[in-house]
């Protein structure tokens, strides 16, 4: 780790980025012990880039998501570190502020739209809504053209007859489309879905992300994609955060992280996935064990009770927080093991079998 | 995957001489739509209409389709949880397909059913002991040693701990309670289990564990399976044989390797394309057939193929004429006028 380049955690946004996070932190204070749901992640987004946030169930993907929209307003959520949007910090801003951008400079997609939209007022109503609350000029006429042509820009057929159904009205797919002209009615420069395809089917997913690289390349807007899906952050994204246990533990370009992959989590994420583009495995290697609490993360690296590896490191897994540090270009992970040992044992074991 | 096969099984390909274990003929389930105060019925919602297929002994048949084709549905009838409307099940030769509670019980212990969440399926004021031993005492097979050793030996059977025998299903993870689930339905050692959507609720992570749970026990005890999913990978990692299944109908039921090479109904295709690869280079490259709008509604399903209104190859004949389920390779059957990947 000595001639290691340790990543800029210095405060203040990146030069280019568009959206920075340093050393995000969110905790909920539980009758049961704090839950460090967050726990200093810190990442730089380009304009016009996707970024695909993955990890398992409760490993803090979508609470970073909420907190970067600024939905954690709860006496019981504690958050501190910086999210600079566009060069304005977000985390000590007032509420009105934060309040101000949602929905006109950021704008998010839910996973479930049918829990998501109200069900007692139409879609087009949702839509305007969304729309006139940051354009107060805008006559009611106006904001509903722009909703049917939101409605008709994400694939909807005969969005002047549908504006006026109700969600329950809508499939699975089209409610996910209406949840995205919503989204993009106020043209966002970031955008973040938290699991847009999860509720959906394969064909009507193929059909949404397609819909998503379309309407990012013509808005031109920043993207962030939270999913448990490897194969869907592999069709999205330019850049992968994994997270495990509340922190960031490998970062890098979307191609090198499925090249060569750092760290063992990773290793593991991709041995346990069946994949259609390779051959028939006659066995799936799984993790081992359960994903950890939030409550009592393990001491050192959270992952190393899972750890096949986690002897080799001396001990230090156990005992010290391993930092991300930089293994290639660009690329950075958080483990005790040395690079090159890393390297070997991908290239020995890990890939032979992937 | 050849060796998934348990040791007493022959190898599945001259599949004449052998009986199969399951066996569904033109299998139906319309569940009626009623109106007005009399409850007349108006229309029905066709959710399996007619599907035919028979599963070897040792065999794992997957049961691929969107949501809404009818699979779960078959699942609860193949295994009597529900009544069909038409159709015949014959389980090992018998039709079981109107048996009585009475008569069916005693058949119950040979198919059992794993369900897909595992929060819902398993009674959270019971204890895993009480749970996983429920099938002992209802069907009242008497066990060496009592009830709570065999428990206690099913549930390290299925990676969990014997001390766990006292505690309640909240205290558990969702890969522990999916094993919870399986021991219960290994609990009298049954021929056949329909799994449905085994793996779906579960982190990837954990879904790899109890994929090769359920691959480690066909191999030791035996078992035939009926797995029921949607994920494509994760079938063609579990099966034998697959079945594709599009509005109530089977479209397309081949071997594993048959139809993943080479698919040949259009609908197959179209869903292999859509599967996301975890390779971001191959996005750019890949062609890949969007299918447009959605699964139509099965009250109305269309006329003929109803696959038709979906599908980039549809003509008029295909609006006209049900296409029929055909053998177009040795063991590949395929419902489509114009099938794909066939040199005629």
């Amino acid at each position: 780790m000595t001639d290691q380049k340790l990543i800029p955690e210095q405060s203040g946004p990146a030069a280019e980025a568009f959206l920075s996070v340093r050393d995000l932190r969110i905790h909920f204070d539980t009758d049961d012990g704090l839950v460090r749901s967050v726990d200093g992640v810190s990442f730089d987004l380009a304009p016009g880039k996707t970024l695909g946030i993955v990890g398992e169930s409760g490993s803090g993907k979508s609470v970073t998501s909420l907190g970067i929209m600024g939905l954690h307003r709860s006496k019981r959520a504690r958050i501190s570190g910086e999210i600079w949007l566009e060069g304005e910090e977000l985390v000590g801003a007032s509420a009105d502020r934060v309040r101000q951008l949602r929905g006109r400079k950021m704008a998010m997609i839910f996973q479930d739209p049918l829990t998501a939209m109200h069900p007692y007022y139409t879609v087009g109503q949702q839509i305007v809504e969304a729309y006139r609350v940051h354009h107060p000029a805008a006559s009611k006429k106006e904001a509903k053209v722009r909703a049917v042509e939101m409605l008709d820009r994400v694939g909807i057929p005969q969005p002047d007859r549908r504006v006026d159904d109700y969600p329950h009205q809508f499939s699975g797919g089209m409610r996910q489309r209406a949840m995205i002209a919503m989204a993009l009615v106020n043209d966002p420069s970031l955008l973040i879905a938290d699991e847009p395809t999860t509720a959906l089917d394969v064909t009507v997913q193929a059909q949404i992300l397609d819909l998503i690289r379309d309407l990012q390349q013509e808005f031109g807007s920043a993207v962030i994609i939270i999913t448990h899906d490897l194969g869907v952050v592999a069709e999205l994204a330019d850049d992968i955060l994994v997270m495990y246990g509340g922190k960031c533990i490998e970062r890098g370009p979307a191609t090198t992280l499925f090249d060569a992959p750092e760290h063992p989590y990773t290793w593991g994420l991709l041995g346990s996935m069946p994949r259609l583009d390779r051959d028939l495995q006659e066995r799936l290697v799984p993790v081992r064990g359960t994903p950890p609490s939030l409550i009592n993360v393990p001491s050192g690296c959270a992952f190393h009770p899972r750890c096949p590896y986690a002897e080799l490191t001396g001990g230090r897994s156990v005992s010290e927080l391993p930092v991300l540090t930089e293994a290639g270009p660009g690329h950075h992970a958080a483990c005790h093991l040395p690079t090159a040992d890393r390297h070997r044992i991908f290239a020995d074991e890990i890939a032979p079998r992937l | 995957m050849t060796d998934t096969q348990a040791t007493a099984v022959p190898a599945p390909a001259p599949s004449q001489d052998r009986e199969p274990l399951l066996r569904v003929t033109d299998l139906q389930r319309h569940f009626p739509i009623t109106k007005g105060v009399l409850r007349r019925q108006s229309g029905a919602v066709r959710a399996v209409d007619g599907i035919s297929f028979s599963v070897m002994p040792g065999e794992t048949l997957g049961v691929v389709g969107e949501s809404g084709c009818g699979k779960s549905t078959m699942g609860r009838l193949v295994t009597r949880l529900d009544e069909p409307t038409g159709g015949k099940v014959e389980f090992e030769g018998t039709d079981i397909t109107h048996l009585s509670t009475g008569r069916m019980r005693p058949l119950r212990k040979d198919i059992q059913i794993i369900f897909q969440d595992p929060y819902s399926s398993l009674n959270p004021r019971h204890t895993v002991g009480t749970i996983v031993g429920a099938p002992f005492r209802l069907q009242k097979v008497a066990t060496e040693g009592g009830v709570k050793k065999a428990v206690q030996e099913l549930l390290e059977l299925c990676g969990l701990s014997p001390e766990h025998y006292n505690r309640y299903p909240h205290e558990f993870s969702g890969g522990q309670r999916q094993r919870i689930g399986i021991a219960r339905a290994l609990a009298l050692r049954p021929k056949m289990i329909v799994a449905d959507e085994p793996v779906s609720a579960l982190d990837v992570s954990i879904q790899a564990q109890v994929v090769n749970l359920l691959d480690d026990l066909q191999k030791e005890l035996g078992l035939t399976y009926l797995i029921i999913a949607h994920d494509l990978s994760v079938v063609r990692h579990v099966s034998d044989r697959v079945a594709v299944m599009y509005l109530g109908k089977i479209v397309e039921i081949a071997d594993r390797d048959s139809l993943y090479a080479a698919p040949t109904h259009p609908y197959t295709v179209a869903l292999m394309s859509a599967v996301p690869v975890p390779d971001p280079r191959r996005k750019e490259r890949r062609e890949r057939i969007l299918l447009t709008g959605d699964v139509p509604s099965p009250i109305n399903p269309p006329s003929g193929c109803r696959f038709r209104t979906r599908c980039w190859k549809a003509q008029d004949i295909c609006a006209s004429q049900e296409p029929p389920l055909l053998e177009l390779r040795p063991g590949h059957q395929s419902a489509c006028h114009f099938p794909e990947n066939t040199e005629a």
